[in-house]
């Protein structure tokens, strides 16, 4: 015998499925997106997510694409985290270095922050490299950024050849930075 | 006389523009302003996230502004300009963002509709039952009827 679902049960059960599909959604959206990572770890090299945001000072916008052909060490902080301060005087001392001969370049890119802490934080530790603001959640999201800091070596193609997720130190620069700068110089 | 008139008046003078800008001044404080929005780097509510860095931070930036006299409202917009729109602890009320409103909303009917059948359902089969009580117990027959007179014939004085 054939037994039909009353129209209370289907609507019950529609309700159910709309709140499921909904908590799945927001644990979809809680997770950081790890395709650039697991790009590396086939031994390949994402392409960069592109992005044009404002400056840190206020004084206009600046996007990745200002910067092909060159290197870019893109760097996500705030001011409010401490190992970004530790980080900060190892990351200026390579922007002199990798800026030099014009063959690479620091950029910085400050998010979840106040923007006057922020330009505090440029001029306490005379960070001299260009500095962005991700003020709306706009950029980091694609690179999977899920603390701070994070660090993304970018290749002349744009092209995402290393990652560090946390604090950089001399070893990952030497060993990340310097043969992405070599190439092709 | 006349010196103590311009001591009063000078007084007036100062106390004036003091309570007028008192007046001006929204009154809002750090409190109100944590309990509707989110320390983006923590997850949690602002009212939260005690210790977290960040957080004390954005409890600055807000104790400046209340300083400076801003409303919540105008407090608010300062802090969606400075961490985005996530910093709102309410979700927004359009787009996907009105799915946070709508479907508890739908649940809580469709829970109450299956309430008021099931009910609705319980009620209706009680009635039968209980007008199947009412109606005496079921005809035992023709048979039955003739067997019970015959026997109550028999033991008729």
């Amino acid at each position: 015998m054939k037994r039909s679902l009353s129209p209370f049960a289907v609507a019950a059960l529609i309700g159910v499925l709309a709140l499921v599909g909904l908590l799945a959604y927001g644990l979809v959206q809680s997770n950081p997106d790890r395709g650039i990572d697991e790009a590396l770890g086939r031994g390949e090299r994402a392409q960069a997510p592109a992005f044009e945001l404002q400056k840190l000072d206020g004084g206009g916008s600046g996007s990745l694409e200002d910067y092909r052909g060159k290197v870019v060490v893109l760097n996500f902080w705030g001011s409010w985290c401490p190992p970004c301060r530790a980080e900060s005087p190892l990351l200026q001392r390579w922007h002199e270095r990798i800026s030099k001969n014009g063959g690479g370049t620091l950029l910085g890119v400050d998010a979840l922050d106040v923007t006057s802490d922020a330009l505090d934080f440029v001029r306490d530790y005379g960070l001299t490299y260009p500095m962005l603001k991700d003020s709306d959640e706009q950029v980091y999201p694609d690179y999977g950024v899920a603390s701070f800091p994070e660090t993304f070596v970018i290749d002349r193609d744009g092209r995402v050849a290393a990652i560090k997720r946390g604090p950089v130190d001399e070893e990952f620069m030497r060993e990340e930075v310097l043969p992405v700068l070599e190439e092709g110089a | 006389m006349r010196r103590r008139l311009a001591l009063v008046l000078a007084a007036l003078a100062l106390a004036v523009p003091a309570g007028a800008t008192a007046a001006e001044c929204p009154k809002t404080s750090l409190s109100a302003v944590e309990d509707e929005v989110m320390c983006p780097v923590c997850g949690t509510p602002l009212g939260l996230a005690t210790e977290a860095p960040q957080a004390q931070r954005e409890r600055e930036f807000i104790r400046r502004q209340v300083d400076d006299c801003r409303s919540k409202d105008e407090i608010k917009a300062a802090l969606v300009d400075e961490f985005g729109e996530n910093v709102l602890a309410l979700p927004g009320s359009d787009g996907f963002d009105l799915a946070a409103y709508l479907v508890p909303g739908l649940a809580v009917l469709l829970g109450a509709g299956a309430v008021g059948a099931t009910a609705i359902g319980w009620r209706r089969s009680r009635t039968g039952a209980e007008q199947g009580t009412a109606a005496g117990p079921p005809d035992p027959g023709a048979a039955q009827r003739d067997r019970l007179q015959t026997d109550l014939d028999r033991y008729e004085l």
